[in-house]
């Protein structure tokens, strides 16, 4: 009787279902269509073209600079914070996480401007930056600073629920055995933690390629130079090249679905999904 | 030996234990018993060197390992989760503590496996070293722990409630084999329970706590029949406990004065602790009134091994007492009136 009712939808199941397939398809999967198809509108000779421009080409470079420095970053910054918060008690904990969580709840250009306050011509750090010839703003340092400020929740995030849950007794068994604290980490924290790690960083890392609103305030957009990848999209666009615009755009969107492949790809091999934790 | 000389350990306000004081000697089998809250697992801890006290000293025997971390203490723990390595597999997991020491001291690839083997075959797992922790039933799986903190060589083995998360058959054949095990070894060892009949059967001393201090220590059998406190009698067996009256070297319960093998000093409120198998039935002529002898109205009664255990209540009270009659005898029937006679009871003053 019970299984008769499961696999027999009512009528209002039907419709939920339908309008959900109807709002992915509307705002997700068509507006993915289309970057590829304006992208290839006049051919893949056009296509190419627009990728290996100079400017383009430079726009990519900087995009995988920007993540090469800031992911490892965040991924060390990550495991320590939420080491820190799921193994230990101390004063101030619960400040902590509400900070972490900061990037998320600040508007990007917000967290951009906050850099150019720092470090601008007129910030606080401007004087003695310009003394010793350290150009941070509209330079690839702000860039880096901006998007490693937009992008470090993302592991630390990942990681503190899943160690909560793990709690300590792993640790401690391996250090009743005589392990070092490195020992410790390496041998037995971060195989517990290897696949809530490797997703975070996947969220980083898209992030931190993706990012615009905070780059795009401490950039400067000088061309060449301090241009991302989203940073040319947007130049493009406004210049009325659309199929260059969209051509840089559907690498964007590749990197998108490729890193939803990988996650996919951890979640079906390792039977971890998000918010269970790994078992 | 061990010794731990007036350890006290505080978390913000609450007072985790309060000036203990314990000697362990070589060999001993000893068992921390205590309700949740008594501190019997902080102390574990501090014993282990995973938590340090605020006060007082430690010894293993000369040296004051107070200070000393877990890695440098040389001891064994095992913790009611297991807390086996889910990456590893089974043989692995034995060896680790081997194949983390320094370069200087740690055996070849080989000696670390043949060991893990021979811990797995003493643990009666020696087939299993290539599989994970997954794979294994619970009992399985701390025993691997076991072999984990075996593998060491310790000179105290520390168990954290290590038969907490496992089911009651299992439990029991554990139990049996580490009594087995720890005979075999003799390795000086200290575990956690809040179970009194697991801390009974296993131990050579037990140490009741509650709140932070010892309330008794001694073998179990002095434990259960001579407990120190109302607490013990109530925490390790079962207990019935009545509010009495002491006045002239009489007991009374109620207006009735109740005639008791004990003598009773003192005077004022006290408690009158007894156990279920502790009780007679008075003569069935006395119309269960008998003087000095507790009138029992029975509500319910079930078969507990060879004794009916009775659940009855004694007349204007709500309080439910338990007494343990022989089954040889047919049960009494709900409903009737028996009177009871008290062979064997403690009295506590009430503070």
């Amino acid at each position: 009787m019970s299984t008769q009712s499961q696999n027999r939808l009512s009528g209002g199941q039907i419709a939920l279902i339908g309008l959900c397939l109807a709002f992915l398809l509307a705002f997700l999967f068509l507006p993915l269509v289309a970057v590829f198809v304006e992208a290839l509108e006049k051919g893949w000779e056009a296509y190419g073209a627009a990728l290996v421009e100079p400017d383009a080409i430079s726009a990519i470079k900087l995009t995988l600079l920007v993540a090469a420095i800031s992911v490892p970053v965040n991924i060390v910054f990550g495991i320590a914070a939420s080491w820190a918060i799921a193994k230990f008690d101390f004063k101030g904990k619960s400040f902590l996480i509400t900070l972490i969580d900061l990037p998320f709840s600040v508007s990007p250009v917000v967290a951009g401007l906050i850099f150019v306050l720092l470090f601008g011509a007129q910030g606080w750090l401007g004087p003695w930056l310009r003394e010793n010839d350290i150009q941070v703003i509209f330079a690839v340092p702000g860039i880096v600073l901006a998007t490693i400020f937009i992008t470090f929740p993302f592991v630390a995030r990942e990681l503190i629920p899943l160690m909560m849950e793990q709690g300590k007794d792993d640790e401690e068994a391996a250090l009743s055995l005589g392990a070092s604290g490195f020992q410790t980490f390496w041998h037995v924290t971060l195989p517990n933690i290897r696949f809530g790690l490797l997703y975070g960083v996947l969220l980083c890392n898209a992030r931190a390629m993706g990012e615009f609103g905070a780059v795009s305030v401490v950039s400067g957009h000088l061309r060449g130079l301090t241009n991302t990848m989203p940073l040319h999209v947007e130049i493009l666009y406004n210049e009325y090249n659309f199929v260059a615009a969209f051509a840089v755009a559907s690498l964007l969107a590749g990197l998108a679905l490729l890193t939803l492949v990988f996650k996919s790809l951890i979640e079906w091999k390792y039977g971890y999904s998000h918010g269970s934790a790994g078992h | 030996m061990i010794r731990l000389e007036n350890i006290s350990k505080a978390f913000g306000d609450f007072a985790a234990l309060k000036g203990i004081n314990l000697d362990i000697k070589d060999g001993e089998f000893v068992a921390l018993l205590g309700p949740s809250g008594s501190g019997k697992t902080t102390l574990l801890r501090i014993i282990a060197g995973l938590a340090f006290a605020d006060e007082g000293r430690i010894w293993f025997n000369e040296t004051d390992v107070s200070d000393q971390k877990v890695a440098d203490r040389n001891v064994g723990f095992v913790f009611q989760h297991y807390a086996l390595f889910k990456h590893m597999s089974i043989a692995d997991n034995v060896g680790f503590g081997l194949s983390v020491r320094p370069r200087k001291t740690r055996p070849a690839k080989d000696v670390i496996r043949a060991r893990a083997e021979e811990l797995l075959d003493l643990v009666q797992l020696g087939r299993l070293g290539k599989r994970f922790p997954s794979q294994l039933s619970g009992g399985q799986r701390q025993r691997v722990a076991l072999a984990r903190a075996l593998a060491v060589e310790p000179q105290l083995l520390l168990l954290d409630e290590p038969f907490g998360a496992l089911d009651a058959k299992v439990r029991k054949e554990l139990r049996r084999w580490l009594r087995q095990l720890h005979e075999q070894m003799g390795l000086t060892s200290i575990f956690v329970t809040h179970d009194q009949e697991e801390a009974l059967e296993l131990a050579d001393r037990v140490v009741v706590m509650d709140h932070g201090v010892i309330e008794q220590l001694g073998q179990p059998d002095e434990i259960y029949m001579n407990p120190a406190s109302s607490f013990v009698s109530g925490f390790v067996g079962d207990n019935n406990s009545l509010p009495v009256v002491v006045q002239d070297g009489q007991v009374r319960f109620q207006d009735r004065v109740l005639s008791l093998p004990i003598i009773a000093e003192g005077s004022g409120p006290a408690r009158l602790d007894f156990r279920p198998h502790d009780v007679a039935l008075s003569m069935a002529e006395a119309g269960g009134d008998a003087a000095g002898s507790l009138p029992l109205t029975v509500n319910g009664v079930y078969r507990r091994g060879g004794d009916w255990r009775v659940e009855g209540t004694m007349p204007g009270e709500t309080r439910v007492l338990e007494i343990d009659l022989p089954a040889i005898e047919p049960a009494p029937a709900v409903g009737s009136q028996l009177g009871l006679t008290i062979r064997h009871a403690r009295l506590f003053p009430v503070a």
